[in-house]
């Protein structure tokens, strides 16, 4: 199992642990994260499971997928360079202990 | 406008999607939500796309049975509502782990649609994709090379086709407009992903019928014969506005509804494919099979009951299809009057009197995006706007 962390805009930080190969959205709405939507169930359709990835797993965390960044320019809250569409994150065993902050809103 | 017992009458992501958003906006009372059919609430729109080669159903449940018991939802899966009484404010249900007698305070319906069965002989040699087991048993079909016939070239039939032609299948698709996706897109993106399917191998018959279907495959009003060990029949849904109907509701392509989603009933409103609805733009009565209305309908319902909003709907249609390695964006809602232009490379524009009605994009995700900002906006948007963001 992986352990995620995220941390809500308000702060409050849930940790989740997670199958290798499910995305950093779909471990967040099976273990009932709030904060993350994720409408489109991970086509990347819809910008609606924006993420922050922590500082320290910027690297970690991997490159942007191709078209990630065209959707992002819908997202709802603002976008940084660690900016990610959490559905393009696959959890495996070297990102054990990720963290990511999510955004104010994502509608 | 506040009820304590609510009950959501269908348990897909619109259902869902109703209970969740209650109790986002601090919902305290009861939610019920009722499904017709077995497990948890699952996502539909990868069954005919990327679950059916390879996909995981876990993968597919939209919330865990744990969500449903930490923000205290009763869910009856398996559970038909046969009758809504009005005059008792109650639901008649039949389900084994079901009371008989539901009452509520207010009731969502979320009936979605099923599949429509056109008058074609033999319709029952043919498949329907529609539930999760709709898609295991297409999967087990998919397992051994054979030709496929399908019929209807909507979204479905060709997100099916496109997938069971890269699986090595041969296939064919009966289309009895004269062209693809003709409800939902332009001439001019139809004729793409026309190419497109040509160029992948996959037989297009447009413009004519099915007249009968049979063990060894289609015969086609025109003469023409489609052999096929296995026919999917992909060509539209009703909606499931029924109950609605005997209960003395408003009904018409679907369960009616006022910008508030409130049916003929101010004690009942309805949601997504079953709901017949004033688009805001337009005004004219629509019904969408889209997850985005599904969600944004569940949303504003949720907020009406929880919070006593009184905001008219508002949101932006958007749509998406996969085929292949084709994308396809859709911003907006255009009439059956709307124009079109091609604005640039896989950008076409749909337009009517009133201005910028609604963009299609194929592989350009970033104008979609940026699409949906323009036609969200309160300023009417035009054609140049689009094509200056086109260009940018």
């Amino acid at each position: 199992m992986v352990k995620v962390t995220y941390v809500a805009h308000d702060g409050a930080r849930v940790t989740v642990e997670a199958e290798p190969g499910e995305s950093v959205m779909q471990a967040a709405l099976s273990n009932d994260v709030e904060g993350i939507i994720g409408e489109c169930g991970g086509a990347m359709m819809c910008a609606t499971c924006h993420c922050y990835v922590d500082e320290a797993w910027e690297v970690g965390a991997g490159a942007r997928a191709e078209g990630e960044e065209d959707m992002l320019e819908g997202a709802a809250s603002e976008v940084t360079g660690r900016s990610r569409l959490s559905c393009q994150i696959k959890l495996a065993p070297e990102l054990d202990g990720l963290v990511v902050h999510l955004p104010e809103e994502q509608l | 406008m506040t009820a304590d017992r609510v009950v959501i009458a269908g348990a897909g992501q619109g259902g869902l999607q109703a209970a969740i958003s209650l109790r986002q906006a601090g919902f305290g009372g009861a939610i019920t939500l009722v499904g017709a059919e077995p497990g948890l609430p699952y996502q539909r729109p990868p069954l005919s796309k990327a679950y059916l080669p390879a996909g995981k159903a876990e993968a597919l449940v939209l919330r865990p049975a744990s969500f449903f018991a930490s923000k205290d939802i009763a869910y009856l899966p398996g559970t038909v509502v046969e009758e809504i009484d009005r005059n008792a404010g109650e639901l008649r249900l039949a389900g084994p782990d079901a009371p008989k007698r539901l009452g509520y305070g207010h009731l969502i319906l979320a009936t979605g649609t099923r599949n429509l069965r056109p008058p074609v002989d033999g319709l029952e040699h043919a498949c329907g994709l529609r539930t999760l087991a709709d898609a295991d048993r297409l999967r087990a079909r998919l397992a051994t090379p054979q030709r496929i016939a399908v019929i209807g070239g909507g979204f479905i039939g060709l997100e099916f086709a496109a997938v069971a032609r890269k699986l090595g299948h041969a296939v064919e698709v009966i289309e009895a407009a004269p062209r693809l996706m003709a409800r939902a897109v332009s001439a001019l993106t139809a004729e793409r992903f026309a190419r497109w399917h040509r160029a992948a191998g996959t037989g297009l018959h447009l413009g004519t019928a099915a007249a009968s279907v049979d063990a060894g495959g289609v015969s086609l009003a025109d003469g023409r014969r489609i052999d096929a060990g296995f026919v999917l029949l992909a060509a539209g849904v009703r909606p499931n506005a029924e109950l609605a109907g005997a209960a003395g509701l408003e009904t018409g392509n679907g369960i009616r509804v006022d910008a508030q989603l409130l049916t003929s009933d101010p004690q009942i409103s309805a949601l997504g494919d079953c709901a017949c609805f004033p688009d805001p733009r337009s005004g004219r009565m629509v019904r969408l099979e889209s997850v985005q209305a599904a969600t944004d309908h569940a949303r504003l319902i949720a907020l009406r009951l929880a919070k006593g909003a009184a905001e008219p709907y508002a949101a932006l249609p958007w749509f998406w299809s996969d085929q292949g390695d084709l994308k396809l964006q859709i911003a907006g809602l255009a009439g059956p009057e709307a124009r079109e232009e091609a604005v640039a490379d896989g950008v076409v524009a749909r337009f009517d009197a009133q201005g910028l009605a609604a963009v299609e994009t194929v592989g350009r995700p970033a104008i979609h995006m940026k699409a949906r900002k323009l036609l969200a906006a309160e300023a009417p948007a035009t054609l140049d706007v689009l094509r200056d963001v086109a260009a940018a």
